[in-house]
């Protein structure tokens, strides 16, 4: 194939992913439509138990089914999703991360690839299934809509190995705290709900209900972040040998530095909160939401609105 | 089961001399709780972003000129709390020092800590297992002393440390996980010392450099310069460098490929060894470096006076405005060409790599030296060069021409080999280009401690994170009615993962391990 049919065999995966992804939403909802019978855990609650919410009622088939569907759904999805930046780097004959829409395009792709990891692991998570992959639909149609950028070869100053170890790790980690913070956001409506439940509060018939319990919720941000944050610590400090090689400094607090910075410290704030009296729960929490908007907030302002050396420009 | 902060102490009343200390003590204290590390940390996280929102004078001093352009009343209020020097503002230093300040306090009487406990033994049994998270029961027919020899086997061979003392045992193992913290720990210590050093003696030195010039490393020749406080600019490393070449390269979309320079370095009045430097690949020398930061061409004229008298092919560097197309700009200046201080000659100029006029007005198309062009506009009279006032060597001084001193004499676009004739009959001749690289010389004593601080800060990361510290302790008492014995069991698990599945496993082993010890089924249930 030569390089243009790959170029366009990329974009065309590109939406086939975002359509499988919208069908394993469709699918993420049916199973929490059909998933659970909240009947049973307003049974628990009238017999005082003390966290009824964490015990996870029995999934009905139906539910089972939609659930298995909707993994198989997404699995496929993420396979066209890995297909687009395989093709990518075929048609360039370079690692496909050389511009924001590359970059974001891989960084969806290992949020995907995390929450599959997470949902084989602990079947009970797959109930977050819709709370990821409606943002990861969202974030792809965004992504195509205004970040495209057509197929092209890399600027000089990206053409380095330190391409491979400080963008690869980065792209990672952001994958992985992506899903942390979904798992965090979705804890603290939980825990409120569950909060309101101990109460005497009446149990919902909604969504709510059918959330995995806030326990299992914090466990997956908690997990996941420390996963995250030694390959997020490691994308920085490769950042800096790169930087120290190509642009005559180690660190400069050029904004994209200083965004890395404030995410990093952020994360280290939200690890220390998880074992701090005082902060444990529902502020810790907050604190990982904050980081992920950090990390959000320095892929697209940082590089849509400042000018930094990280725009690329040229070799100024 | 990791409660960090050390209980409050309860004073017991104190006398008036002592409550002073009490008072100190308190506020150290709170200073090396972790709450307050979670602040400074916050606080460190906010501190930080102004200096991304706001232009910072260490990145770009044009940028801040042009913000108190447009926010003149705004700027200098700004400026008054450092925001245009965030990192290294004095607010922003307070923050990471009293942060450091208590991580230092919250670490090191941990160190201390740890050291002891790596020497000494496990902790004693509590009284009551059954209360810790993960406990349980087996019965064994084994004697209670061989009971315990097969549990004290099995986790030696898991390389637990174990204690035995009469009826009860217990162990550990697991100290690299609280290693690897303070690892960590220490080492952003280590990491900001550092960047002090970097900051303290460290110095930088940028200047143009046209094809066939060189620079050596002193202050006096660089355009621009930094250096830190403690620098002795007598005591730079003596180094000349030479570019000889300078090659940008393009794909066919004019993306640029490379940027390559080939240098000449050695100390003063030597050869100079040959070499090639460019972009991502900077010359070392004993851990200084020189870089290319960037490029763009040098036009050059000659210049011929009606009486004979002449210069050529001066090469005069003109900033790039526009790296796509490489569009440049930049002056000529010749004060010492005329008679007197009124009859001085310069140029401004627009150079175009491969130019394209259009109605009179010259553009440039692609960054590739194709078809260079410049627009020059020439001017007489005085340059104003010793007025006192520094001025831009890229541009005239406007003054000069606003009050009429300096006079536009002509304007034209010129091919290479194309020249123009003023009206006193001065030609000047636009005879063809040169590249000039842009040069950065930098020394930075701290650099190579930064990166084995970070290095350091990884591995302590991955320890903490990872590795696991468990405790497992043991008790043996003889079984209901006399007949074999119980062995209670417990263990206390901090780091990463789910103690319950562990504890199982490591309660399944120790009952085969019983079970094959005795050769007889096993008379009592699963644990409780
Ligand atoms: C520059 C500031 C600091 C950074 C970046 C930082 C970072 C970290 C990180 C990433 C962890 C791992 C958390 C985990 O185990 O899940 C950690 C653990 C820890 N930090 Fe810090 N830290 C800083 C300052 C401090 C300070 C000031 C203290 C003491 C007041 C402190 C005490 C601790 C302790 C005790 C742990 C162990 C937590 C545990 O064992 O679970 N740190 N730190």
């Amino acid at each position: 194939m030569t390089p243009d049919s790959l170029a366009a065999l990329s974009d065309g995966l590109f939406s086939v992913a975002v359509a499988l992804y919208s069908l394993a939403v469709v699918a993420f909802c049916a199973q929490l439509a059909f998933g659970r019978r909240p009947v049973r855990s307003a049974e628990l609650v009238g017999a005082g138990a003390p966290a009824p919410a964490a015990e996870a009622p029995a999934e009905d088939t139906r539910g089972r089914r939609w659930g298995a569907v909707a993994m198989g759904l997404t699995v496929l999805a993420a396979a066209a999703h890995g297909a687009v930046l395989v093709t990518r780097g075929l048609a360039t004959d370079r690692l496909p991360w050389g511009n924001m829409y590359e970059f974001a395009t891989a960084t969806v792709f290992v949020a995907v690839v995390a929450f599959v990891i997470v949902g084989f692991r602990a079947p009970g998570l797959r109930h977050i299934g819709l709370f990821v992959l409606a943002p990861v639909v969202l974030a792809l149609v965004l992504i195509g809509l205004f970040l495209y950028a057509e197929a092209g070869p890399l600027v000089a100053a990206l053409r380095s190995s330190w391409l491979a170890i400080h963008v690869s790790t980065a792209i990672i980690g952001f994958g992985i705290f992506f899903v942390s913070g979904i798992a965090s956001v979705l804890y603290l409506v939980r825990s409120r709900y569950e909060a309101r439940m101990a109460d005497g509060g009446a149990p919902s018939t909604g969504v709510l209900a059918r959330l995995p319990a806030a326990a299992a919720l914090d466990r997956v941000a908690h997990r996941t972040a420390v996963f995250g944050f030694p390959i997020w610590t490691f994308a920085v400090i490769a950042g800096a040998i790169w930087a120290e090689a190509a642009w005559g400094r180690f660190w400069g607090w050029d904004p994209k530095e200083t965004w890395a910075f404030i995410a990093w410290v952020v994360y280290a704030a939200y690890l220390h909160a998880r074992t701090t009296a005082g902060w444990r729960g529902r502020p810790a929490a907050w604190v990982n939401v904050v980081g992920l908007a950090v990390m959000i907030f320095n892929l697209l302002f940082v590089n849509m609105v400042s000018t930094g050396l990280h725009s690329y420009a040229g070799l100024n | 089961m990791t409660v960090l902060d050390r209980p409050a102490v309860s004073a017991p009343g104190p006398s008036a001399p002592r409550r002073g200390v009490g008072l100190l003590l308190r506020w150290w204290r709170r200073l090396t709780a972790m709450r307050t590390a979670i602040v400074l940390l916050f606080l460190l996280a906010l501190a930080a972003v102004p200096g991304s929102l706001l232009p910072q004078r260490s990145l770009s001093q044009t940028n801040v000129r042009g913000y108190f352009a447009d926010h003149p009343t705004l700027a200098p209020l700004l400026d008054r709390l450092y925001l245009f020097d965030v990192f290294s503002s004095p607010w922003f230093a307070a923050v990471y020092l009293l942060l450091f300040i208590s991580l230092i306090g919250c670490v090191l009487p941990r160190a201390l800590e740890h050291a002891r406990a790596l020497r000494a033994a496990p902790p004693p049994v509590p009284r009551n297992l059954l209360r810790l998270p993960d406990s349980g029961e087996l019965s064994s027919t084994l004697p209670a002393g061989q009971a315990l020899d097969v549990v004290e086997e099995e986790l030696r061979v898991r390389r637990f440390r174990v204690v035995r003392s009469e009826g009860e045992l217990s162990a550990e193992k697991g100290h690299l996980k609280e290693t690897g913290n303070l690892l960590f720990h220490l080492s952003l210590v280590a990491l900001l010392l550092g960047l002090a050093g970097g900051k303290l003696w460290g110095y930088e030195g940028s200047i143009l450099v046209t094809e066939g010039q060189g620079f050596c490393n002193s202050f006096q020749q660089y355009d621009t310069w930094s250096a830190g406080p403690l620098v002795d600019s007598g005591d730079l490393r003596p180094l000349c460098v030479d570019l000889d070449d300078f090659r940008a390269e393009y794909e066919e979309n004019l993306t640029a490929a490379s940027f390559t320079a080939d240098i000449r370095y050695g100390a003063p009045g030597e050869d100079g060894r040959p070499t090639t430097i460019g972009v991502n690949g900077p010359l070392r020398v004993d851990g200084d470096r020189v870089y290319v930061t960037g490029h763009g061409f040098s036009p050059t004229f000659s210049v011929t006076r009606p009486d004979g008298t002449a210069i050529t092919d001066v090469a005069v560097p003109f900033l790039p405005t526009d790296q796509s197309t490489m569009a440049s700009e930049g002056a000529l200046k010749l004060p010492d060409l005329g008679s007197d201080s009124d009859d001085q000659l310069a140029l401004e100029g627009f150079f175009a790599p491969t130019g394209l006029v259009q109605g009179g007005i010259l553009t440039s198309v692609d960054p590739r030296p194709l078809a260079p062009q410049v627009a020059v506009v020439v001017y007489q009279g005085y340059l104003g060069l010793d007025s006192g006032i520094p001025q831009s060597v890229y541009s005239l001084d406007a003054t000069q021409i606003d009050r009429g001193r300096l006079e536009r004499v002509a304007a034209e676009n010129l091919a290479v080999g194309e020249s123009l004739t003023l009206p006193d009959g001065t030609t000047v001749a636009f005879t063809g280009y040169r590249e000039f690289a842009a040069l950065q010389y930098s020394h930075d004593p701290g650099q190579a401690w930064v990166l084995g601080s970070a290095v350091a800060l990884l591995a302590g990361l991955l320890g903490m994170l990872l590795l696991r510290r468990e405790r497992v302790f043991a008790r043996v008492a003889s079984g209901p009615g006399g007949g074999g014995t119980v062995l209670t069991l417990a263990s206390l698990t901090r780091g990463s993962g789910e103690s319950a599945p562990r504890f199982a496993a490591l309660t399944d082993d120790l009952r085969t391990a019983l079970a094959a010890r005795t050769r007889a089924p096993e008379p009592g249930g699963p644990p409780a």
